[in-house]
C-alpha cells in the first residue's frame, strides 16, 4: 500500500537507471541521512556514539572494501586487516613527516599506501583461486603486521610499536567532541559508499561481476581479467586503508599492529557474510549485526544473568549464543540480511496483498 | 652441520604434528566439501573433555586418580562427545545447508568454532591444565651419545602415531566401502543422495573421524603445550600445510606438514636473525604462497577444471 | 512477530538498566570492570578479578563499606580486545551515583586505547604491573597511574637478581644473557632497558623473539642451545610459557637460570610444562599462598556465606587470584584516602580518586593491618612518581606450587627513571602537554 509505484513515470533513461528508482526509497534515503546527520548527534549520548556508531560506520567501511573485493570481484581475502593497519600507519607517517598534511589528505594517501600493498598481495590472485587464495592472503596478513611490528621506522621507533595518532584538524577546526568525530566519520563513510555504489553498477562493476561468475568466460568475451582483478584489490584496499586511518585518528586513538590481526579480519568477513555478498546495504547491515550483538548481548547478560549464573558462564554464553545466531541467520538466508531486506521490500510493494 | 641436522630434524617432527591437525581438515573437506574452520576449536574440545574427564572420573568411579585406567576410561568417553558434536553439528548445521555454496558453509563452520569453545569452557571451566601422556618430552640418549643429535622421544612417538592414524586413514579411504562412499559424498552430494549412500549418516561418520583425528591432536599438541585455549591457534599453523598439500589429499597434508615444520624452523634459525626473528609467523605462508603460484592447487590437490 | 517479540525484550531490557540507575542509592561506591574471562586469557581473567571482586566482597561484608559507603561494580567482558575495551570503558564510564570510580583494563593494549580519553573523562586509568611504562611520570600523565611497577623496573630488579645470584653486579661482566621474548608490543618493550644494563654492566644480551602465540619454540631454543648463555629472561604471554619450559627441558637448559616476568610466573604458566618447570624462577610484585590474613579473611567472611566468586575454590590463593586481591586492596585505600580529605561516608568523584591515588601511601604498618605483610610491597606515590614501590619478590616453581625465594628486591631508577622521563617528555611534545609541576601542587 505504501510502497506502489504506481504513478512514477520515468520520461528518461537517466531518471530509469538512477540508484533509488522508487520515489518511496528516495525520500526514505534522505530521511536516513537527516537523521544521520542533524538528529544523531543531538540526542545521541557519548556512549552511543563513541561506543557504538563510529566503530559501526568504521567497519562498516571496511566490510564495504571487502565487500568489492570478494563479494563483487569474487576473490576470497583474509587480509583486510593488514591492509587497514597500512592505511593507519601510514597515515599517521604521513601526519608525523610532512609538516602542514592536511587531515583528509592524509588518510587518502594512507588509503592508496594500502591500495599498493593491496596490488601486491593481489597479484597471486591471478593464478590462485578460491580457498587457496584465501589462505594466500592470510600471507599478507601476517607479513604486515610482523613488517609493521619489526621495523621501528614506521612506528616512529617507540620501544613498542604503539603509535599515538595526532589530533584531528580541518582548517583549524579540532575534532575533539564525540559529535564532531562521528559527523567527520560520517560524511567519510557515506561519501565512500556512495562511491562504491556507483562503481558497482558501472563498467567496472559489471567487469568484477563478470570474473566472479565465471572468469575463464568473462575473459573470453574481452574483459582484462588482470586490470579487473587487481583494480579490484587496489579499490578494496584503498577502502580498507581509509577505514583503518579512521580507526585508528577517530576511535581508538593509540593503536598497535596486534590490534590488526587474525581476528579482525576474520570478523570483517563475517560482516559481509552475514550481510550479503555482493551488496552495499549488506556490508552496512552486518557491520551493525557483528559490531551490535556482542555488545547487546554482554548488556542482556550483566542486566539480567550476573545474579544467576557465575561470571564465566556468562561470558561463554555469549560466545555461544553468538556463534548460533550466526549458524541461524545462515540456515535461514544464506544469501544473509540484505537478501532478507530484499524479500521484505518485495513484500512490502504488494502490501497488503499477499502475492 | 650437526646443528643443521638438528633443526631439521626437529623441524620435520613438528611438521608432523602440523599434519595431524591438518588431517582433520583434509577429511572433512574430502568427505563433505566443508572448510572445516572449526578443527582448531575441536583439537581444543576434545582435549577439554579428554582432561576434564580424567579429573572428574575419578571422583564419579573412585578409581585412583591419574592411574591408566582413568586415561584409558577417559578416552572413549571424550570420543564419545565428539561423536555427539558430529551428530549435532550434522543435524543442525549441515541437513540445512545442503548444496549451499562453499563460502556459506566455511562461515557455518565460523559460527560453530564459537559455539564449541563457548561450551568447551562454559563446561569445564578457564583453567590451564596440564596433560601427561607418560611419555617424556627429552631427548633420546642414545642418539644424544652417539651423534651428539638432540631428538625428542615425545617427538618421535607422535610422528610415529601420526604415521600409524594416516596410513590406516588412507587405506580405508582407497580400500573399504565406506571410504568409497565418503569420496562419492565428496564429489557431488546429490548424484551421491541419487544412488542411495545414506548422505546423514556419511557426514555424521566423517565428522566422527575427525573427531577422533582432533582428539589424538588435541593430546599430543595438550601433552605439548598444555591443554588451553590457545590450542585452537594450531588449526593457523595448519592451514599453510593445507594449501601445500592440496586440502583433499591425506598423503599430501603428511608430505606438506614435513615441507612447512623443517622449512619454517630452518627459516627462522638461519634467516631469522637478519631480519630480527619471529618470522615463524609469516614464513610458511609466504613459502605455500610461492608454491600455488607454480601449482595452484597445491602439491597434491585435485585440478578444478573450469568449464565454460 | 519475531521482530515485535525482540523488540519488547530489548525495550525491557533497556527499561530496567534504566529504572536500576534511577533507584541506585546514593551511598554507593561503583566501580566498572572490563573483565575477560573468554578466549585466550581467560584464566588470568577469571582468576584477577575474582580476586579484586572478592576483596570488594570482604570489605562490604565485613566492614560494611569503606566507611559505610558500599562497593557496587559491574563487569564488561572486553575478550582482551581493545576495540571491546574501548566500548565498555565508555559503558562503564557514567555508571553509579559519582560514575565510574576507576578504569583498570588489566590491558596494556586497551590501556593505551583509553589513555587519551580518561583526562576528558575524569576517570583514573590504574594499570597495576603493565599498561605503559612512561606513564610513570606523574607530570605528564597526570591520569595514568601505572602502580607498584613497570615493566622497566622489574627488568632492572631482575638483572639485580641475577647479580645477586651470581655473587655481585661485577660479576656479571663479561655474562651471557639471552632474553625470549613475545614478538608483539608488550615483548619489545624491555629491549631498550635490557641494553642499557648491558652497556652499564658489561653483559652480552642476545634478543629472539617468538612471534605469536608461541606455541612452537624449537628453532628459537635450538638457538639457545647454540648460544649457550648463562641465564635467560623470559618474557612471555599464555601458551608461550609453558611451551617455552618444555623446550628449555628438552634442550637440557637448567630451568633455574630461566627468571620471568610476572606475567609469566602463575600456575597456569608452569603447571602444564608438568616436570619442565621445576626450579623456573618468575619475578612477581604479590606472592601466592592461602597463608595470609587477607586471604584467610576473604575465606571466612566470603566463601564461609557462600558469595565468593571463584567457582573452583582450589583456586584461591593462586597467583593471579592473590593479584586480584591486590588490585582490590589498592583501588579500596584509595578510596578511604580519598574519603579522608573529601568527607567520610560520601561517594567520590574520579577527579577526587586521581588525587587520592597520588597521594596514596600504604607503609608497612598499613600492610600488616589489612592483613598483607609480605603479601605486597609498600607504595608510596607521588605527584612526579606514579609507580610508587618498583619492589618485586622472586619465586620459584617446586613442581606443585611457587615459593618465595628473595626478599623485595629494589629497581635501579638510575637506568629507568632518565628513560621514563625522555619518553614521557616525547609524549608531551606530540601531543603538546605541558608538564605539570609538582612542587606547585598540593
Amino acid at each position: 500500500m505504501f510502497y506502489r509505484e504506481a504513478g512514477q513515470f520515468k520520461t528518461s533513461y537517466a531518471a530509469d537507471q538512477q540508484v533509488f528508482p522508487i520515489r518511496q526509497d528516495r525520500i526514505a534515503i534522505v530521511l536516513l541521512l537527516a537523521v544521520a546527520f542533524f538528529v544523531v548527534p543531538v540526542f545521541a549520548s557519548e556512549y552511543w556514539m563513541k561506543g557504538i556508531i563510529i566503530p559501526f560506520l568504521i567497519f562498516a567501511l571496511a566490510a564495504l572494501g571487502l565487500n568489492i573485493l570478494t563479494g563483487y570481484a569474487g576473490q576470497l581475502s583474509l587480509g583486510s586487516a593488514a591492509f587497514m593497519a597500512v592505511g593507519a600507519y601510514a597515515a599517521f607517517n604521513f601526519m608525523l613527516r610532512i609538516d602542514g598534511m592536511p587531515l583528509i589528505v592524509a588518510f587518502a594517501l594512507g588509503g592508496l599506501s594500502a591500495a599498493l600493498v593491496g596490488i601486491a598481495f593481489g597479484l597471486p590472485s591471478l593464478r590462485i583461486k578460491g580457498f587457496y587464495l584465501a589462505v594466500a592472503t592470510l600471507a599478507a596478513q601476517f607479513f604486515v603486521v610482523w613488517l609493521l611490528t619489526k621495523v621501528g621506522w614506521f612506528s616512529d621507533n617507540s620501544s613498542s610499536g604503539v603509535i599515538t595518532t595526532q589530533a584531528m584538524q580541518i582548517f583549524g577546526y579540532k575534532f575533539e567532541t564525540a559529535a564532531s568525530k562521528y559527523l567527520l566519520v560520517l560524511s567519510i563513510v557515506v561519501s565512500m559508499a556512495m562511491l562504491a555504489k556507483n562503481m558497482v553498477r558501472g563498467s567496472i562493476g559489471r567487469a568484477w561481476m563478470a570474473v566472479r561468475d565465471m572468469d575463464v568466460a568473462a575473459e573470453v568475451i574481452g574483459i582484462r581479467i588482470m586490470h579487473t582483478k587487481l583494480i579490484a584489490f587496489a579499490v578494496s584496499s584503498f577502502y580498507c586503508g581509509v577505514a583503518g586511518a579512521l580507526y585508528a585518528f577517530a576511535y581508538i586513538g593509540t593503536v598497535e599492529p596486534e590490534g590488526f590481526n587474525l581476528d579482525l579480519s576474520f570478523k570483517i568477513l563475517f560482516m559481509i557474510i552475514i550481510g550479503g555478498v555482493g551488496s552495499i546495504m549488506g556490508s552496512f547491515l552486518g557491520a551493525a549485526f557483528i559490531v551490535l550483538l556482542p555488545i547487546l548481548l554482554d548488556v542482556l547478560v550483566q542486566e539480567f544473568l550476573t545474579s544467576i549464573f557465575p561470571a564465566s558462564i556468562n561470558s561463554n554464553l555469549q560466545l555461544i549464543v553468538f556463534g548460533g545466531l550466526i549458524i541461524f541467520f545462515l540456515i535461514v538466508e544464506p544469501h544473509g540480511l540484505a537478501r532478507l531486506w530484499q524479500i521484505a521490500k518485495e513484500k512490502l510493494r504488494l502490501w497488503p496483498f499477499p502475492h | 652441520m650437526q646443528f643443521f641436522i638438528e633443526v631439521l630434524v626437529a623441524g620435520l617432527l613438528s611438521g608432523v604434528l602440523y599434519s595431524l591437525v591438518a588431517l582433520g581438515f583434509v577429511l572433512i573437506y574430502k568427505a563433505s566439501g566443508v572448510f572445516n574452520f572449526a578443527q582448531g576449536a575441536m583439537v581444543f574440545f576434545a582435549a577439554l573433555f579428554f582432561v576434564g574427564f580424567t579429573e572428574v572420573l575419578p571422583r564419579w568411579t573412585g578409581l585412583p586418580v591419574g592411574s591408566s585406567a582413568v586415561f584409558w576410561l577417559a578416552m572413549p568417553l571424550a570420543f564419545f562427545c565428539m561423536v555427539l558434536l558430529a551428530m549435532a553439528t550434522e543435524r543442525f548445521v549441515l541437513r540445512s545447508l545442503v548444496n549451499q555454496p562453499p563460502i556459506t558453509l566455511f562461515m557455518a563452520t565460523i559460527g560453530l568454532t564459537y559455539l564449541v569453545e563457548g561450551i568447551a569452557q562454559g563446561v569445564w571451566g578457564a583453567n590451564v591444565r596440564g596433560l601427561d601422556l607418560g611419555i617424556e618430552d627429552m631427548p633420546i640418549q642414545w642418539v644424544m651419545d652417539s651423534v651428539g643429535i638432540g631428538v625428542s622421544q615425545f617427538d618421535v612417538f607422535a610422528a610415529g602415531l601420526a604415521a600409524v592414524l594416516v596410513t590406516v586413514l588412507a587405506l580405508a579411504f582407497q580400500y573399504t566401502k565406506t571410504g568409497r562412499a565418503l569420496r562419492a559424498v565428496a564429489d557431488d552430494h546429490q548424484a551421491a543422495l541419487s544412488i542411495g549412500i545414506p548422505l546423514q549418516t556419511i557426514w555424521v561418520i566423517v565428522w566422527s573421524v575427525a573427531g577422533f583425528v582432533a582428539l589424538v591432536a588435541g593430546l599430543i599438541w595438550g601433552a605439548r603445550n598444555g591443554v588451553q585455549f590457545a590450542l585452537t591457534f594450531t588449526a593457523l599453523k595448519a592451514l599453510p600445510v593445507l594449501i601445500l598439500g592440496g586440502f583433499t589429499s591425506i598423503p599430501g597434508a603428511i608430505l606438506g606438514g614435513l615441507i612447512i615444520g623443517s622449512s619454517e624452523k630452518l627459516a627462522e634459525v638461519y634467516l631469522g636473525e637478519y631480519v630480527g626473528g619471529g618470522i615463524d609467523s609469516w614464513f610458511p605462508y609466504v613459502l605455500a604462497l610461492f608454491v600455488l603460484l607454480v601449482r595452484p592447487h597445491g602439491l597434491f590437490g585435485e585440478k578444478h577444471i573450469d568449464r565454460v | 512477530m519475531k521482530t515485535r517479540r525482540i523488540g519488547l525484550l530489548v525495550g525491557a531490557a533497556l527499561a530496567v538498566g534504566f529504572a536500576q540507575q534511577v533507584l541506585a542509592q546514593a551511598k554507593e561506591q561503583f566501580i566498572g570492570l572490563p573483565s575477560y574471562r573468554v578466549g585466550a586469557y581467560a584464566a588470568g581473567g577469571s582468576g584477577i578479578y575474582g580476586g579484586w571482586i572478592d576483596y570488594m566482597t570482604l570489605v562490604n561484608e565485613r566492614d560494611g563499606g569503606i566507611n559505610g559507603v558500599k562497593l557496587t561494580w559491574e563487569e564488561c567482558e572486553t575478550e582482551y580486545n581493545n576495540a571491546r575495551g574501548v566500548e565498555c570503558y565508555e559503558r562503564l564510564k557514567s555508571k553509579g551515583p559519582t560514575g565510574n570510580t576507576v578504569f583498570q583494563p588489566l590491558s596494556t593494549g586497551i590501556t593505551y586505547s583509553v589513555i587519551d580519553k580518561a583526562p576528558g573523562d575524569k576517570i583514573p586509568v590504574v594499570t597495576i604491573g603493565y599498561g605503559r611504562t612512561d606513564a610513570s611520570d606523574g607530570r605528564v600523565f597526570p591520569w595514568v597511574f601505572p602502580m607498584l611497577t613497570n615493566y622497566w623496573s622489574q627488568n632492572t630488579a631482575k638483572i639485580k637478581f641475577i647479580g645477586m645470584k651470581e655473587g655481585g653486579m661485577d660479576k656479571l661482566k663479561g655474562k651471557k644473557i639471552m632474553n625470549i621474548y613475545h614478538d608483539s608490543a608488550y615483548g619489545k618493550e624491555t629491549i631498550p632497558v635490557l641494553d642499557a644494563q648491558a652497556k652499564k654492566y658489561g653483559f652480552t644480551v642476545v634478543h629472539v623473539a617468538v612471534a605469536h602465540p608461541g606455541n612452537e619454540q624449537q628453532s628459537q631454543w635450538l638457538k639457545v642451545r647454540q648460544e649457550k648463555p648463562d641465564w635467560v629472561i623470559l618474557r612471555g604471554w599464555g601458551v608461550m610459557n609453558p611451551t617455552a619450559l618444555k623446550n628449555a627441558a628438552k634442550i637440557g637448559f637448567p630451568r633455574e637460570k630461566i627468571v620471568s616476568v610476572w606475567w609469566s610466573g602463575a600456575e597456569e604458566d608452569a603447571v602444564p610444562a608438568g616436570d619442565a618447570a621445576k626450579g623456573y624462577i618468575a619475578a612477581g610484585f604479590n606472592v601466592g599462598g592461602v597463608n595470609y590474613p587477607v586471604i584467610k579473611a576473604i575465606q571466612d567472611n566470603v566463601y564461609k556465606k557462600n558469595k565468593g566468586n571463584m567457582e573452583d575454590k582450589s583456586r584461591v590463593g593462586s597467583i593471579y587470584y592473590n593479584r586480584g586481591v591486590v588490585h582490590g586492596i589498592i583501588t579500596v585505600e584509595a578510596i578511604r584516602n580519598a574519603q579522608e580529605k573529601y568527607g567520610k561516608g560520601k561517594p567520590i568523584t574520579g577527579e577526587q580518586m586521581r588525587w587520592s591515588l597520588e597521594h596514596l601511601k600504604i607503609d608497612a604498618k598499613r600492610l600488616k593491618e589489612l592483613g598483607a605483610e609480605g603479601f605486597m610491597p609498600d607504595l608510596n606515590v607521588t605527584c612526579l612518581d606514579h609507580e610508587g614501590s618498583g619492589k618485586v619478590k622472586f619465586q620459584q616453581w617446586d613442581g606443585k606450587q611457587w615459593k618465595v625465594i628473595s626478599d623485595w628486591v629494589d629497581s635501579d631508577q638510575s637506568i629507568v627513571r632518565p628513560m621514563i622521563e625522555e619518553s614521557a617528555a616525547k609524549y608531551a611534545k606530540e601531543k603538546n602537554i605541558t608538564p605539570r609541576d609538582c612542587s606547585k601542587e598540593s
